[in-house]
């Protein structure tokens, strides 16, 4: 587990290093996973250690979100002076997201796959 | 006695010890309830933890920067938990190869819809610039939205907790989008939640089918790397 840590953090640092160093828009951990994942593809595949720590890490991805959550406290004041605002933008982008993204995937597919059930 | 207590609270305010403690006792609380409710999208356990952890921080009088001492362990991992996603990407692969179509066009249509339609919704409404600004990046992953919001002129910690919201909001609601599109695809469903709803979306759609959590890994990282580059690009030509 303590090396499958340090493998990620590595590879976090590692883009976090490239994407600042080059003043890439992308950020560090997202260019630390494009790393991660062509070492995946080079090596073929992960290793039962990474990929346990990996499992229990993302398990657990929602707990992740918690503290920066609760930093609505800090804004509560703007919040309920633009509830209305805030809230419809909220709605009407994340529902508008999830039917475009949705449809023009299924436009797009050929050969439609369809099985089992998500979300 | 009485002295004692508040002693102990005032060793305990000041020690990062407690953020750290409520942070988890909540969220395990939270996901029990989660769990006992069948995994109902609606008792969503970021939702739960929050609500529990805001009311005991304004009740027993604490500040955020007080409790986040604490909690910033817990949200320093979402670094190595964006790298950790590539594992189920390269999992995936295949199946992901064999849609690069549908993926990159549901990519690009996804995420110009997140962040115009945010920001048309809130200045119809008569929302302040700043709060516009800060909603432009709401889609994307708390690192990378508080980053966006920062260079464009929003406020980062405000934006922080609209990329929260808006998390919680398409993990509650997606099923029943695409129960209502009786659309199956785990791929599509997993894809399409992943650019709405980011990492949030993602814990979600890892609890429900492993390849719609592999499917919504992917879309979360292609879309935080594309609303870095879109947001400034559209503000300017608004």
């Amino acid at each position: 587990m303590l090396s499958a840590l340090t493998q990620l953090l590595i590879f976090q640092l590692a883009g976090e290093v490239i994407a600042r160093g080059l003043a890439l828009p992308i950020p560090g951990p997202v260019l630390g996973m494009l790393f991660l994942f062509v070492a995946l593809l080079i090596k073929g595949g992960p290793g039962e250690n990474l990929q346990t720590t990996s499992q229990n890490l993302l398990q657990h991805l929602s707990l992740l979100f918690v503290p920066a959550g609760t930093g609505i406290m800090v804004h509560l004041h703007r919040v309920s002076d633009e509830w209305l605002p805030l809230l419809a933008s909220l709605i009407v982008s994340t529902l508008a997201t999830l039917i475009v993204t949705a449809l023009v995937m299924k436009l797009c597919q050929r050969s439609p796959a369809a099985s089992g059930e998500a979300s | 006695m009485t002295q004692e207590i508040s002693q102990i609270w005032v060793y305990l305010s000041a020690s990062p010890l407690l953020g750290l403690t409520i942070t988890l006792l909540a969220y395990q609380g939270a996901f029990a309830i989660y769990q006992r409710t069948g995994n109902n999208p609606l008792a969503n356990p970021v939702l739960i933890a929050v609500s529990v952890l805001v009311l005991f921080l304004t009740l027993t009088g604490t500040t955020y920067e007080t409790y986040f001492a604490g909690a910033q362990f817990v949200h320093f991992l979402l670094g190595p938990a964006t790298v950790a996603l590539a594992i189920p990407l390269y999992t995936q692969f295949r199946r992901v190869r064999s849609m690069l179509l549908p993926v990159v066009a549901g990519l690009l249509a996804g995420s110009l819809t997140a962040i115009i339609s945010a920001v048309l919704v809130a200045r119809l409404l008569g929302a302040s610039t700043s709060t516009q600004l800060s909603l432009a990046p709401k889609s994307v992953t708390t690192p990378i939205a508080m980053g966006i919001a920062e260079r464009i002129g929003g406020i980062p910690s405000l934006t922080a907790v609209l990329v929260i919201v808006t998390g919680i909001l398409g993990a509650v609601g997606a099923r029943y989008v695409f129960d209502a599109m009786k659309l199956r695809d785990p791929a599509i469903r997993g894809f399409a939640i992943g650019i709405a709803s980011h990492g949030i979306g993602t814990a979600r759609a890892f609890q429900v089918n492993e390849q719609s959590g592999a499917f919504a890994a992917l879309a979360m990282g292609m879309n935080g790397a594309l609303t870095a580059l879109l947001v400034p690009w559209l503000l300017s030509s608004f």
